[in-house]
């Protein structure tokens, strides 16, 4: 502080000053709002329009109709069936007047379901429906309809839900369809399509893979709302367009009756078109019903097919792993004849083979034997014997060019490929050199060998057409020109002779010839030992049982398809999946022969395939009624 | 000023222009309301223009009132208010929760509405007994720290943030306006200016998050943030020109919350639009430049420092609400004064006006006499 003295002279000078500057300072301040007032409305006054019309609009979404799925011939595999549903509309409910107890009765609801139906009107925005009832019966729903007009907020529609007309024989190929997850949802920025009630996204298989081009585009009835949710007036409304219809490869005819064909058994069948690579058929059963699952699968069923041994919820076409068996051998011939072998070259079997301090058993004793009958007799000593005298590491290269432990272009939600085991990924992957006894394994698809059953039909289709095709699902992909493949044509006729010498001449499955005139089925059994039994955790009679594999293609003078098959625990390749493969290909050339080898089996069985399902589910249901009570 | 012989000399001496001013601004205001009540004049423009009506009228009798009056009544008025404040808070307390008002009956007072311009004239009359050569002392500045302290902190405990930040800044005005050195206002700002992101490390989460929300409203959009967020999208979808009267979206479908108090000016910017905002804008300045004149014009120093003080109060009252709707001020619950629903910041403006026009009389009469 200055010790000078302050008049009011002094004063006043300051009161002015300080007038000016506190003047100042109001005028800048009303300067600045006016700015900001400016920048607002005037500067970014596009970008708040567009929050206010977002704010202010609401679109209700009309969810679009799923497209079908249809097979090469355009007959159906995934269409969607009428349905009726009831919902409510909770800001058109009466206040003070609870209907729930009312809809229960109507639509049979259990206590569960009134539960739910309850919560989520609590946490409803108003103009968001709430679901009661999907899948009603056409009773309940006209029960429902002739009260509308004393059930205000209730709202009965007609809607679409997913149905597959085969049901669980294309139920691997396709998935299911089901209602989207509180992760998926989150996945797609919370689509409000996601949470309408009713509206369903693929889970599983092409369903899934597919769902970009099925699932359409929603309209809605744009609406004015206000923040609390009531609607104040409709606004013109948006159409939605249907989702593509996609055609698949698949002959539904033939993918069903090989399903059927299978019986009870536990496998998987995949069928190629040679000249193109189109995938004809993909059977996984036994299956689940993938129209459960579109409704909402119930306890009781999930219950069921997941404690089934024969695993009907795995996909074994994509997912299955066996080892090849003696289906390896027409790829080791073409291998070795590539290297220079002999084909005339013969190897003596005494019934086994001496490899260091190991004697590798063989199935008989075959005595001399040349690759065309070492093929035919399915010998193991002479392809032990031959493996040893070749490069295991271009052999491994020959087998994988044919398409064993190859990844395919699918669309497949997962694939798993498996191995062909070489030198090169025996360093990699174990650390060790490779040895005479892996040579030995190889050579008859044991050890490392894991194949899938697609790479099971498409081996056959290359070493038949002559081409490197690849399997394709989808007939709308555009079609490549197909590579020959890199191999001698004499080659490939001398593997060709000797796999259909197997059918239909002294070979291992003389017992599968075609029964058509002028027809014949070339082929190759294989019987893989199932290794490593306690980590499986069935100790049955039936899981100690060897792997069954059949490939074939026909006909053998001028190749049309090719069919690869595996029967889990089959026992002989010869026995349990020839017929399979005899009776599938059959099927395409004649129908009727094929479904008379069909209906005595079935007699058999006891019913068709939806007959036995039914009523395998009626048993388990009242079995398990019958524990818990 | 009219003259005319017709209308009678007490009212021909009334500052009509004013009145007119003032009487524009609050008409706008029910029209705002109206809009706001979706095209209806209940519940709150009736209600609204009743209540301007009367308090005008107490105003315009305010106008009678002398400076000695006034000046007379400045401490027993400040001295009442205050036992106020403190009879609400010692209600509160026995109530067992935040108390603002006392229910006096039919009328509800807000005793820290009062303090507005009671800290203002109480102010302006501790200065002008201050002699000039005492200014600048240690005596001239505790007493007034504490008459402005007092009801301060009771005011923030209540806790109303915005009126107490209205009267600490109403009072410091008028300390500015005495003559009190600079560094009693500089050191505190600049002590602010350094504590504050101090203070913000040790604050709790919510607290960190009020502040995080105000600095960007967008960051929390549907919680704290949802008031400023629709109030500026209200007010930058008004355009130039707005949306036209009843035409506000934002307002009508309810996304804009507390459209008829706080946050009226969004509701008028996005049906008048750039231009309805610069004319409200304008006539508030126009009311406030015609009460710092009042201030420059007079001859005492209770009038210079009162009416200076006065319009200061109606001048932050305008433009912390409107920096608050805006987004450049966190939300503390000011409203904007004639055009808000609610009695209180009419009340407490038209009392203000009220002494303006007692202070402006003298001046007229006495330069009338002198001349």
């Amino acid at each position: 502080m200055k010790p000078i003295r302050i008049t009011s002279t002094h004063q006043s000078i300051t009161f002015s000053r300080r007038m000016i500057v506190l003047g100042g300072a109001q005028v800048a301040v009303g300067g600045l709002l006016i700015g900001r007032l400016g920048w607002l409305a005037v500067a970014q006054n596009e970008k708040y329009q567009l929050l206010s019309e977002s704010n202010r609009v609401q679109l209700i979404p009309v969810p679009p109709r799923r497209g079908w799925m249809i097979d090469r011939y355009g007959k159906p595999i995934a269409i969607n069936r009428a349905s009726f549903r009831v919902d409510i509309i909770p800001q058109q409910l009466d206040k003070g007047r609870d209907i729930v107890p009312e809809l229960a009765r109507l639509l049979q609801l259990d206590e569960e379901e009134v539960a739910r139906i309850r919560t989520e009107l609590a946490e409803s925005r108003g103009f968001q429906p709430v679901q009661v009832g999907e899948n009603v019966t056409y009773e309940q729903y006209a029960g429902v309809t002739v009260r509308l007009p004393d059930l205000p907020g209730v709202q009965a529609t007609r809607g679409y839900s997913r149905y597959y007309p085969d049901g669980p024989a294309v139920a691997h190929l396709v998935g299911y369809v089901g209602s989207a997850n509180a992760k998926e949802y989150e996945a797609e920025d919370k689509n409000p399509l996601l949470i309408i009630p009713g509206f369903k996204i693929g889970k599983q298989g092409l369903e899934k893979t597919l769902e970009p081009y099925l699932r359409g585009t929603p309209g809605g009835q744009r609406v004015e709302v206000t923040a609390r949710g009531r609607l104040v007036k409709e606004l013109d409304p948006k159409p939605d367009r249907s989702g593509e219809t996609v055609q698949l490869t698949i002959d539904e005819g033939l993918q069903q009756y090989a399903a059927r064909r299978m019986g009870d058994q536990s496998g998987a069948l995949v069928a190629v078109d040679v000249t193109s690579g189109d995938v004809l058929a993909y059977v996984s059963m036994p299956a689940f019903d993938p129209n459960s699952f579109s409704e909402g699968i119930g306890r009781t069923e999930w219950k069921m097919l997941s404690e089934d041994d024969h695993l009907p919820l795995l996909n074994k076409v994509a997912q299955g792993l066996y080892p090849s068996g003696s289906t390896i051998k027409p790829a080791m011939a073409l291998a070795f004849l590539k290297q220079g072998v002999d084909p005339k070259r013969r190897v003596n079997c005494p019934g086994g083979y001496q490899i260091g301090n190991r004697y590798f058993r063989c199935d008989a004793v075959h005595g001399p034997m040349d690759m065309h009958s070492a093929v035919e007799r399915s010998c193991n000593t002479y392809f032990w014997a031959t493996g040893l005298i070749t490069d295991p590491q271009a052999t491994t290269d020959m087998v994988n060019y044919l398409g064993y432990g190859e990844e395919f272009d699918l669309p497949i939600p997962t694939q798993r490929y498996g191995t062909m085991p070489s030198p090169e990924w025996l360093e990699k992957k174990y650390h060790r050199k490779w040895q005479g006894y892996d040579t030995a394994n190889t050579s008859i698809g044991q050890g490392y060998v894991l194949i899938n059953p697609i790479q099971l039909a498409v081996m056959p289709g290359r070493l038949a057409s002559g081409k490197l095709i690849q399997p394709r699902l989808l007939m709308g992909k555009p079609r490549k020109p197909i590579p020959a493949l890199d191999v001698d044509p004499e080659h490939l006729e001398f593997v060709r002779k000797a796999m259909g010498s197997v059918v239909n001449d002294h070979g291992t499955a003389v017992g599968s010839k075609l029964p058509l005139d002028g027809i014949l089925m070339a082929g190759k059994t294989g019987t893989a030992q199932v290794f490593r039994l306690g980590e499986r955790g069935h100790q049955s009679n039936w899981a100690l049982r060897d792997h069954a594999l059949f490939i074939a293609f026909a006909p053998v003078d001028k190749p049309r398809y090719a069919i690869g098959c595996i029967i889990e625990h089959g026992g002989f390749g010869a026995s349990a999946a020839a017929p399979i493969v005899r009776d599938s290909m059959t099927y395409l050339f004649d129908k009727q022969k094929a479904f008379a080898a069909l209906a005595p089996l079935e007699e058999q069985w006891g019913g068709t395939l939806a007959e036995r399902n039914a009523r395998q589910l009626a048993d388990f249901k009242s079995a398990s009624r019958a524990t818990q009570a | 000023m009219i003259t005319s012989a017709i209308i009678p000399r007490p009212l021909a001496r009334l500052p009509w222009r004013l009145i007119f001013l003032v009487a524009s601004i609050a008409s706008f205001g029910l029209i705002v309301l109206y809009s706001a009540a979706g095209g209806s004049v209940q519940p709150w423009a009736i209600k609204q223009g009743v209540v301007f009506l009367f308090f005008l009228g107490v105003a315009v009798g305010m106008s009678w009132m002398s400076e000695a009056t006034i000046k007379s009544l400045a401490f027993p008025v400040y001295g009442v208010t205050l036992v106020m404040l403190i009879g609400v808070e010692a209600l509160g307390f026995v109530s067992k929760g935040a108390q603002r008002w006392l229910d006096l009956g039919p009328v509800r007072l807000q005793p820290s509405e009062f303090m507005k311009p009671a800290i203002v004239l109480t102010l302006a009359r501790f200065y002008e007994l201050v002699p000039a050569a005492e200014i600048r002392k240690w005596r001239a500045i505790w007493p007034a720290a504490v008459l402005l302290g007092v009801p301060a902190f009771l005011i923030l405990v209540q806790p109303d943030l915005g009126t107490c930040i209205m009267v600490v800044l109403c009072g410091v005005t008028v300390m500015f306006l005495a003559g009190l050195p600079w560094w009693v206002f500089a050191a505190p700002a600049g002590m602010i200016a350094v504590a504050a992101p101090i203070a913000y490390q040790f604050m709790h989460g919510y607290q960190k998050k009020r502040i995080d929300t105000f600095l960007n409203p967008e960051s929390d959009p549907l919680g704290a943030g949802y008031h400023i967020a629709q109030s500026k999208i209200a007010i930058g979808s008004g355009g130039i020109w707005g949306k036209g009267f009843l035409h506000g979206s934002q307002s009508h479908l309810d996304y804009l919350p507390e459209g008829h108090t706080d946050f009226v000016f969004a509701t008028m910017a996005e049906e008048w639009g750039f231009a309805g905002g610069v004319l409200l804008i304008a006539a508030f300045g126009l009311v406030i430049r015609w009460g710092m004149k009042v201030s420059a014009n007079s001859r005492t120093r209770f009038g210079q420092l009162a009416a200076a003080g006065l319009s200061a109060t109606i001048f932050f009252y305008v433009s912390i609400n409107l920096m608050m709707v805006m987004g450049l001020a966190p939300v503390v619950g000011v409203p904007l004064p004639l055009v808000s629903f609610g009695g209180s910041a009419v009340m407490t403006v038209m009392l203000c006006l009220g002494l303006l026009m007692a202070l402006e009389r003298q001046q007229r009469t006495r330069s009338g006499l002198a001349g």
